[in-house]
């Protein structure tokens, strides 16, 4: 295969292990480009967030380990390296759940997201940034970040991956559990975030409608393997994915004991 | 009076009992270990102090520091040596790694300070005890609550202030989370263990300075700090500033007015109490919970 230049992190053919018996990933294989929204589809234990800690290396702390294949971040394998390390190269794995500092204040959550050396000088230039972003976070600054509110938490979870100006972000359902004006808000904050500061996303999303919306390129995960992949608008206009990832079917509103079936053999290409 | 007396002694001597919470509960907020070496580390740091003193006739405000640099080494080569070989291993099999270093700490202090009580001069710290009314105050007690209030308001202002004071405040409230936003969460636990380890050092300078330093009894200091730290709840270093106090206070009160003997326990009493009425301690980290 023949790798374009313009890769910025590529998996290449990764296994997966939990306490080395338990296989999750059975050969993944991705590429994110600069500048690019790419985004990662399938269903509950379908290993994308698996994907994703073993891009950032969080995988090493819970006793998970890429047994084969490598992922190489601008043109440096990372996939042995510790996951403060990575996060320092660049890449930064925003958590599910939008986990927060509870006990911490707003603005020191953001802090906490500031990797580098600079002085307090260099750490205002970038809390500006996200402020501007999400202005409300200014005014939320100085309270215990638990008693926010989900929405804000969520806001506040991309600004502190943000303050480390990474080149990649990986986003993992930053959708789950808000509500729908909400997610309408984190979808276009996202899409700004890398059409004003360049960064490369990888999204894993449940909500496939959303993601396929912003996304320029689209990976289907099956039963931890890659099964599907192109450019977002192709795979919208699939009648697989329409049918079993956007809830859209041809098949009218009855479902004899033959659909199922067909569903099953429809579906076993996928995995 | 007698009651004053009793009350302001018990403050005073509180202070040490903080420092030695304070030094449990910073290695407990960052990696959830309940140290039981900690009475062993503080005797030892003690011990530093005293070879410096009394083997190298160096005036104390070389010495401190020098037993202060020691205790930064040992904390550091106990979380590398002892600590790092057992990350993501079961919490209890740590604990008891802690145990069996306390073992070994009193093995090497008998080794090297022998079991025999040693003491420090006693005008290493200026001045005399200091009568207020009719209260009376020994020198060394108001140097030890001195030197417990520097301590504490310089944790203050570490944790507040500087940048490692912040992470080490994230890795205590979550260790992926913290990961995921570069920080070494393993540097940060040395530096929480040689945090701790002056702390303790502290402790064990002004106990062998106010009674006597021995392998025998000098740990048995910590057994006063465990109520502290569960009064003042495992997770809050005010806590164990309050808490240490109060068991001081508890202390000399019971131990005074009623029965010396009954003084050395009444901190377990209420530590009972305690865990039966309000088990996250007094000042404990409250769970936050939205609804």
């Amino acid at each position: 295969m023949v790798r374009e230049v313009v890769d910025i992190l590529a998996v290449n053919q990764i296994e997966v292990f939990y306490h080395n018996v338990i296989q999750v990933l059975k050969g993944v294989s991705l590429e994110v480009r600069e500048k690019q929204i790419v985004s990662l589809l399938g269903a509950n234990g379908a290993g994308k967030t698996t994907t994703l800690k073993a891009i950032s290396g969080l995988l090493k702390a819970e006793a998970g380990m890429v047994t084969d294949g490598d992922i190489v971040f601008m043109d440096k394998r990372i996939d042995r390296d510790l996951a403060h390390k990575i996060a320092k190269m660049g890449i930064i794995q925003v958590l599910e759940g939008r986990p927060v500092f509870q006990h911490l204040t707003a603005e020191e959550n953001l802090r906490m997201g500031f990797i580098g050396s600079g002085g307090e000088k260099d750490i205002q230039k970038h809390l500006e940034l996200v402020y501007g972003l999400f202005p409300r976070l200014r005014s939320l600054k100085n309270r215990t970040s638990g008693f926010l509110s989900g929405g804000e938490q969520q806001m506040m979870v991309i600004g502190r991956a943000l303050l480390s100006s990474p080149k990649v972000m990986l986003l993992d359902e930053p959708s789950l559990g808000l509500a729908p004006l909400l997610i309408q808000g984190i979808f276009k904050i996202i899409k700004q975030i890398n059409e004003e500061r360049k960064t490369a996303l990888l999204l894993v999303e449940q909500n496939a409608l959303a993601a396929l919306e912003i996304a320029d390129y689209c990976y289907v995960m099956e039963n931890g393997r890659v099964v599907m992949d192109g450019p977002a608008d192709q795979l919208k206009e699939n009648e697989d994915i329409k049918e079993f990832y956007l809830g859209l079917s041809k098949v009218g509103s009855r479902k004899s004991y033959k659909d199922v079936k067909h569903y099953k053999r429809r579906k076993r290409w996928l995995s | 009076m007698l009651t004053m007396q009793f009350l302001v002694t018990g403050i005073l001597t509180g202070g040490i009992y903080a420092l030695v919470a304070v030094s449990i509960v910073l290695i407990y907020k960052a990696t959830r270990i309940f140290n039981f070496a900690v009475g062993e580390m503080l005797a030892l740091g003690g011990y530093f102090c005293y070879s410096f003193v009394v083997w190298g006739g160096l005036p104390l405000w070389i010495s401190l520091p020098g037993a202060l640099v020691m205790a930064v080494i040992v904390g550091a080569l106990v979380e590398r040596l002892v600590l790092r070989p057992l990350l993501s291993q079961p919490l209890l099999t740590i604990i008891m790694a802690t145990l069996a270093l306390s073992v070994l700490l009193k093995g090497i202090m008998l080794m090297v300070w022998t079991g025999y009580d040693v003491g420090f001069p006693k005008n290493l710290l200026p001045g005399k005890t200091v009568l207020v009314g009719m209260i009376a105050m020994s020198h060394e007690l108001l140097w030890a609550f001195g030197i417990t209030l520097v301590a504490f308001a310089g944790l203050a202002y570490f944790f507040m202030k500087t940048r490692t004071g912040l992470k080490m405040r994230g890795v205590s409230e979550d260790h992926e989370l913290s990961m995921a936003c570069g920080v070494n969460i393993v540097t940060i636990f040395a530096v929480t263990w040689m945090l701790a380890a002056v702390m303790g050092t502290l402790a064990g300078f002004l106990m062998g300075y106010r009674l006597a330093l021995a392998p025998s009894y000098t740990p048995l200091l910590a057994l006063k700090a465990f109520p502290a730290v569960i009064f003042g709840g495992l997770e809050s270093i005010p806590g164990a500033l309050i808490g240490g106090l109060l068991i001081g206070v508890i202390e000399g009160l019971v131990g005074g007015l009623i029965d010396p003997n009954l003084g050395e326990v009444s901190a377990y009493i209420l530590l009972l109490l305690v865990l039966i009425f309000k088990p996250e301690g007094l000042f404990g980290l409250k769970r936050i919970e939205r609804v």
